[in-house]
């Protein structure tokens, strides 16, 4: 998912015995299904997981942009190039109400940022891949975003205030992106014998990484029980990679696409398909910034981010200056 | 010269001007200083893509060749092309994105204002829709030109060597040929020479407040708008932007 | 040198005769910026008609401990409520 895991502070679960008073109080209010809103009281836990847990959902959506952008400049057609740029536009806005929701924890944007770059907050593995032909922006959007969406659905629930309206502002807006994204795959997948081919490598290619997106398998995690607890991730892992795979399969036949796993089988038992597990070594060596474009991406970013630096002074220099010499009138 | 053939032209002459400068304001996408900034600058490209749509579009209708916008876009060669040199030129640092775009918007703006007035409805109406775009456009540029420029010791150099590099592409705005005349002659354009002092008016309050100052006047760069003299830069934006087009012909996407 | 650009509150009215609502956030230089940005931002898909932007820190907010002395008192003033009088049908709308 957008957000990996992400590990909460403290040492597990506690019994209501072992809760303080205002952890009892806080506890019983998001199990009424209250809000929590940022000067509530808060156990300093629930704080610091849900910096880095938003913190990391922004960071991704600011790195997603990066495989996207790729193709802005390449886009075939009029259409398409101002569908890409507006959708990948709108992931910047997404890592922006994102980001704001986390300041109101007591981070800045500034500060958040800073651990992006140097390493010391991650984001999201599916980043980390290339995107080598124009069928990964069908695949992207259709594969990477779809997955996506199944995690920010539910967390529109989410226990803290400002979490859940960012992801329902994001969940209004990105409702077209994975329909681009399906959109484009269709055009190719009855196109010629070489776009359709296309389709099939991109298919190909983003299917495992797509999968590893909601992380590794967290039934018997502790931290996945706190974060649930807390109500601040809403499914396991397990459950949204099989809604996935059940979603995405037929959308994939519909295409005439096949989905790069032999064992892909309808289990009737559990109405939905049986699947391989992706490479979690991949995964893990990914995570730790040894993927295809982990280098690169923390390159472009902290690039932007340095030569932008004198931007932000002076137009911070030029709105100091003009108050002064307001108030000096006055 | 013929109505017709010059008023290709002309439609040519705007639609390429927004196609090539979304093109390059596009190519900031994730990478601008600051996020809201990164979204305004979408913002502004995708305005100009949706102009060219326009522009381009009735081109295609105008030549009466079966073509369409994207045909005209993705399908001609660097001495096709009828835009500004100064749409062109290389992003650069953000300084001389924001002053590019300054130096076009306040053009634009008087050039669409001109239009609304056309004696072609269509192009009235394409000019109406896009001058409200443009306006926001040039109030943001011109807003952000000031603030760099008034900015820090760095932001000024910056932005002082931005217009010192981009204004001689300035000047090529305001030639006349005999597309202009005949443009003139049938109430479709304006004279681009009647633009000018209402150009130079708001280049000297922007840059004025900006703190930057006028280079000397230079001969104007020409060679854009009639096609005879692009620079090196279009054809590798071109080769960019056309690559799938060119690499997988007659497929649809 | 510190240069993050001022938290900026973004209300927007979404259409003529609404109220102004809060929408969001953002990080501007100054209050003209911080209504451009507020545009770039906040109106993409025509969300809006009129813009305010109040800088974060100029924000005075009432302090959650204080929910039962603030908010409960107005509770048993259930007579502001319309629905307190019995007005009997015969007398018609009221």
């Amino acid at each position: 998912m957008y957000a990996q895991m992400v590990k909460s502070t403290g040492t597990g679960l506690k019994s209501a015995d072992e809760m303080s008073a205002e952890e009892r109080a806080f506890q019983a209010r998001i199990d009424a299904g209250e809000k929590i809103e940022p000067k509530d009281w808060m156990p300093e836990g629930y704080r610091k997981t849900l910096i880095r847990q938003i913190g990391q959902h922004a960071h991704s959506e600011i790195v997603g942009q990066l495989p996207e952008g790729n193709w802005i400049t390449r886009a075939p057609t009029l259409e398409r190039k101002a569908i890409l740029l507006a959708k990948v536009q709108d992931e910047a806005g997404h890592g922006l109400y994102l980001y704001c929701a986390a300041e109101t924890l007591g981070v800045s944007r500034d500060e958040m940022t800073e651990m992006l770059l140097d390493g010391r907050m991650k984001y999201s593995s599916i980043f980390n891949y290339p995107t080598l032909t124009w069928a990964d922006m069908g695949a992207v959007g259709w594969l990477v975003d779809g997955a996506a969406i199944m995690n920010q659905v539910p967390l529109q629930r989410t226990s803290f205030g400002p979490y859940s309206r960012a992801m329902i502002r994001v969940c209004k807006e990105e409702s077209f992106h994975q329909r681009q994204g399906f959109d484009i795959m269709m055009k190719m997948a009855q196109g010629t014998p070489q776009q359709k081919a296309m389709a099939q490598d991109a298919l190909n290619r983003f299917w495992y990484p797509a999968l590893m997106m909601f992380g590794p398998s967290d039934k018997d995690s502790v931290h996945s029980a706190q974060s649930m607890a807390w109500k601040i991730k809403m499914n396991t892992n397990d459950e949204l990679r099989q809604k996935f795979v059940d979603q995405t399969v037929p959308q994939a036949e519909y295409l005439g696409l096949t989905v790069p796993d032999e064992n892909l089988t309808w289990n009737e038992e559990k109405g939905g398909y049986d699947f391989s597990e992706p490479d979690w070594e991949e995964f893990f060596e990914v995570i730790k910034g040894n993927g295809p474009c982990n280098t690169d991406r923390l390159a472009a970013r902290n690039k932007a981010w340095d030569d932008g630096a004198w931007v932000r002074e002076g137009m911070m220099a030029h709105a100091e200056k003009k108050r002064a010499r307001k108030m000096a009138a006055e | 010269m013929a109505r017709e053939a010059a008023f290709y032209e002309f439609l040519l002459r705007m639609g390429d001007n927004t196609l090539i400068l979304g093109h390059r304001v596009s190519e900031w996408c994730g990478h601008a200083p600051v996020l809201e900034e990164d979204i305004a600058l979408a913002n502004t490209a995708l305005d100009l893509i949706g102009q060219t749509q326009m522009w381009l579009g009735l081109a295609a209708e105008v030549q009466g060749a079966g073509k369409t916008a994207d045909d005209l876009a993705f399908l001609r060669d660097a001495w096709d092309f009828r835009n500004l040199l100064l749409v062109e030129m290389p992003n650069g640092d953000f300084g001389q994105t924001l002053m590019r775009q300054f130096l076009f918007d306040a053009w634009h703006v008087l050039q669409l204002r001109a239009l609304t007035a056309s004696s072609d409805a269509r192009v009235a109406a394409i000019a109406a829709k896009s001058v409200k775009e443009a306006t926001y456009h040039l109030e943001r540029s011109a807003e952000t030109v000031v603030g760099l420029g008034d900015g820090t010791a760095e932001s000024h150099a910056r932005m002082q060597a931005a217009l010192d590099y981009l204004y001689p592409y300035v000047g090529e705005m305001f030639l006349s040929d005999a597309v202009d005349a005949a443009l003139v002659e049938a109430g479709i354009a304006p004279d681009p020479a009647s633009l000018r002092a209402d150009y130079d008016d708001t280049l000297a309050r922007v840059l004025g407040e900006a703190t930057l100052t006028l280079p000397e006047a230079r001969r104007a760069r020409g060679g854009g708008r009639d096609g005879k003299m692009h620079t090196e830069h279009l054809g590798h934006l071109l080769t960019t932007m056309q690559w799938m087009q060119r690499a997988y012909p007659g497929a649809t996407w | 040198m510190k240069t993050e650009w001022p938290l900026w509150e973004i209300f927007i009215r979404g259409q003529h005769g609404l109220s102004h609502r809060h929408v969001g956030s953002l990080h501007a230089p100054d209050a003209e910026m911080a209504i451009k940005n507020a545009r770039d931002v906040y109106t993409r898909r025509n969300e809006g008609v009129s813009i305010w932007v109040v800088e974060a820190a100029a924000i005075t907010a009432s302090s959650p401990s204080d929910k039962g002395p603030m908010y409960e008192p107005s509770e048993s003033k259930v007579y502001r409520h319309p629905s307190f009088y019995d007005i009997p049908d015969d007398v018609g709308a009221m």
